[in-house]
């Protein structure tokens, strides 16, 4: 009963982005991936999520072959390194989009994304605008926004990236309290040595595409 | 003052109470008005469908010729109206010539690509990531158009679409060519009146109340591209097409190359057609007798770029100087651009006809309103790129020992020449195409070459026709060589 990745490759053209790597995540824990910046990390992720078709090998989940599962029907969420909220909604809209989408009903929504800000410490912020929110605010509303429709899988991609000192060290502690208080399977991308092993269970270092042996050999 | 004392004039001939009163009262006139704004909408309706394909397809993939497709959709973008008149007389059949449709398709094809830039570059603007982000809360990629792109997009597709109607609703050229007196637009129902009925007061009233609906819909438009503004996307770029992606994508250039080239490769061939076989008289005739108006076409065509980008810039410093003066300006400079060219040249000759100026014999007055409608074009281009130097370059610059003039001469002269020069062969492509305001003005001896194309299609024989189809060939070629020539020099992300 796991989030499995077995041999996963990615070419873009003959540039070899990920070779056949491999990563088994158990459900509820969070891995970290580390590895220095090129070898691929994102598109991992990606592949996961269902937005990079994989040249080779394949992602399971609960014994699951993901392949023929359509990004929106895989319940795995995504927190996008530079968030990608959307600029026409605001906070809540943003945050209740997920479950618009599952066609919830609108006093469920609103119910929801009351509770998730309160969660993520941003109680009140339902109205404003998304363009105005500091950088760390963002980076609340894009978690707050993946967890909201319950996904089984959880992906971080640099979650903390770009936040001064101070506000990435309490945001890492959080991180961890709010995926263990939903208990969300969780694979988190990150540069950062001391982010995983806060943040994760588990850490896993990717190497450069160029030596074989130690390609996603996944080192506990 | 070229352009405001026309249309104050124009206002008060106007408003004296017959005019008005036989706007409203003349069926005639009504039924043209209802003419004019049905073939607008679906003109626009029909422009709009047509051109998100190929604006799609520009702004997401990265394929071979991508630029070459772009010079392509680009190209019909500042076609001669009386070109696309013509092309489409050459391509369509003769019993075609009297449906009211052909008004319709040729403007509609004229105005694709107004469509089709802004929302291109927009599109292209538009994050992928936030689609991938709607995608992984649980959105198909039906509900990520609905919920995501549209809503992002419509300020920018709504701005587009009241451009193409704008355009499409003052169409005069291209209706001149086709429609003849049984279809006229209100562009052409003013020409008649005041040129060949004298009726001055219902022209002018005819006049009048097209501006205020150009008016009305440029100030729409101007909110419109402020809301437009405060989403600040960051561009991804394009992605090469994958498996059943290539065939559409293939599909859509194809297509769109055919539907815009047809018209134009088949008015050139036509210019090489005589009675039995291939002939180059048309082509000869005009070497006799027309090098006088070839000329006279370049020499205003100089000049207006001259004057339009003289004043476009000091317009665009203006312009781009920040506060609420600037704005009214920003919007104030697009009105000649919206316009219509009849209503220009009307406004110039029953103006500048009696003391103290009396303008309207000299030569001048026509480059001068060619001018005024390259003046926008200019503008457009170069106050984004003025806005977009950072002051603290001209700040580093002064802190280097750069007086104010060097600052100006080192920082911005160097940053806007390149789109200062791609204005300058707008207004030189608009002058060189303009009909509608030369028309009025127009005199023997100064006759441009739409003038004379117009006349050679209006008159019957195959000669004339021949004649008209080989003249609208080389103004084709003259403007496709400006065009591509500013194509190199503009900047990127063109905002109008």
């Amino acid at each position: 009963m796991s989030l499995s990745i077995e041999d996963v490759s990615v070419r873009f053209g003959d540039r070899v982005i990920l070779d056949r790597c491999s990563i088994e995540v158990a459900e509820h824990q969070i891995v970290a991936v580390l590895g220095p910046s090129g070898v691929g990390k994102s598109t991992l992720l990606r592949v996961v999520a269902g937005l990079q078709v994989p040249d080779a090998g394949r992602v399971s989940w609960r014994g699951r072959d993901l392949a023929q599962v359509p990004v929106h029907r895989r319940r795995i969420g995504m927190v996008f390194q530079d968030e990608q909220l959307f600029p026409h909604l605001d906070v809540a809209a943003n945050i209740g989009f997920g479950l618009r989408m599952a066609g919830a009903r609108r006093g469920e929504i609103s119910a929801r994304v009351d509770k998730l800000l309160e969660l993520v410490g941003l109680p009140g912020f339902q109205p404003r605008d998304v363009a105005a929110l500091s950088g760390g605010e963002a980076k609340r509303v894009a978690l707050a926004r993946s967890l909201a429709p319950r996904p089984e899988v959880l992906l971080l991609d640099e979650p903390l990236t770009g936040l001064d000192r101070e506000l990435h060290d309490r945001l890492t502690g959080e991180i961890r309290r709010i995926l263990t208080a939903t208990g969300t399977t969780a694979l988190l991308v990150t540069h950062d040595h001391e982010e995983a092993g806060t943040i994760a269970d588990r850490t896993v270092t990717l190497g450069r595409a160029t030596d074989p042996d130690d390609l996603g050999a996944g080192h506990p | 003052m070229f352009f405001a004392w026309p249309l104050v004039t124009l206002f008060s001939t106007g408003v004296t109470g017959d005019g008005i009163r036989a706007l409203f009262q003349k069926p005639a006139i009504r039924s043209v008005a209802w003419f004019t704004l049905w073939q607008a909408m679906a003109s626009t309706a029909l422009t709009v469908a047509v051109g998100l394909i190929p604006a799609y397809v520009v702004a997401r993939y990265r394929f071979p010729g991508r630029r070459a497709f772009l010079a392509v959709v680009t190209v019909p973008f500042v076609l001669p109206t009386v070109v696309v008149g013509a092309a489409f007389l050459a391509l369509l059949p003769e019993s075609w010539h009297q449906t009211v449709g052909r008004s319709c398709s040729p403007t509609s094809s004229s105005t694709s690509p107004w469509w089709c830039a802004p929302s291109a570059a927009c599109r292209g603007q538009l994050d992928r990531g936030v689609e991938e982000a709607a995608r992984t809360l649980g959105a198909s990629t039906w509900q990520v158009a609905r919920h995501i792109t549209l809503p992002i997009l419509r300020p920018a597709i709504v701005a587009a679409a009241s451009i193409v109607f704008l355009f499409t609703f003052t169409s005069y050229g291209v209706v001149t060519v086709l429609g003849g007196p049984r279809h006229p637009t209100l562009e052409v129902e003013l020409y008649r009146r005041a040129v060949l009925l004298g009726d001055l007061p219902l022209a002018a009233a005819i006049g009048l109340a097209q501006l205020l609906v150009v008016a009305a819909l440029l100030g729409w438009w101007g909110t419109l591209q402020a809301r437009a503004g405060t989403v600040r996307l960051r561009s991804h770029g394009q992605r090469p097409p994958v498996g059943r992606q290539r065939f559409t994508v293939a599909t859509v250039v194809v297509m769109t190359t055919v539907a815009l080239g047809a018209p134009v490769l088949r008015l050139v061939q036509r210019s090489f057609q005589g009675r039995d076989g291939w002939t180059l008289a048309w082509w000869r005739s005009i070497l006799d007798d027309g090098a006088g108006t070839v000329w006279t076409s370049l020499r205003f065509a100089v000049l207006a770029a001259l004057v339009a980008t003289a004043i476009g810039l000091a317009a665009a410093t203006a312009v781009s100087t920040s506060g609420r003066l600037a704005r009214l300006l920003d919007s104030g400079l697009m009105l000649p651009l919206g316009t219509s060219a009849v209503t220009l040249g009307f406004g110039i000759l029953i103006t500048f006809d009696h003391d103290p100026v009396d303008f309207r014999a000299s030569w001048f007055v026509i480059p001068i309103a060619h001018a005024l409608v390259g003046i926008p074009f200019v503008v457009r281009i170069v106050a984004p790129v003025l806005r977009s130097i950072d002051p603290k370059l001209r700040e580093a610059a002064a802190v280097l020992g750069a007086s104010p003039f060097r600052v100006w001469w080192e920082v911005d002269r160097r940053i806007i020449q390149r789109p200062a020069a791609a204005g300058a062969g707008f207004a030189m492509a608009v002058s060189l195409g303009e009909f509608g305001a030369t028309s009025f003005l127009t005199r023997r001896g100064s006759r441009t070459i739409p003038i004379e194309i117009a006349d050679a299609l209006s008159r019957p024989g195959a000669a004339s026709f021949g004649r008209g189809t080989a003249l609208a060939s080389l103004l084709l070629v003259l403007s496709a060589v400006v065009v591509l020539l500013v194509d190199r020099l503009a900047p990127d992300g063109r905002s109008w």
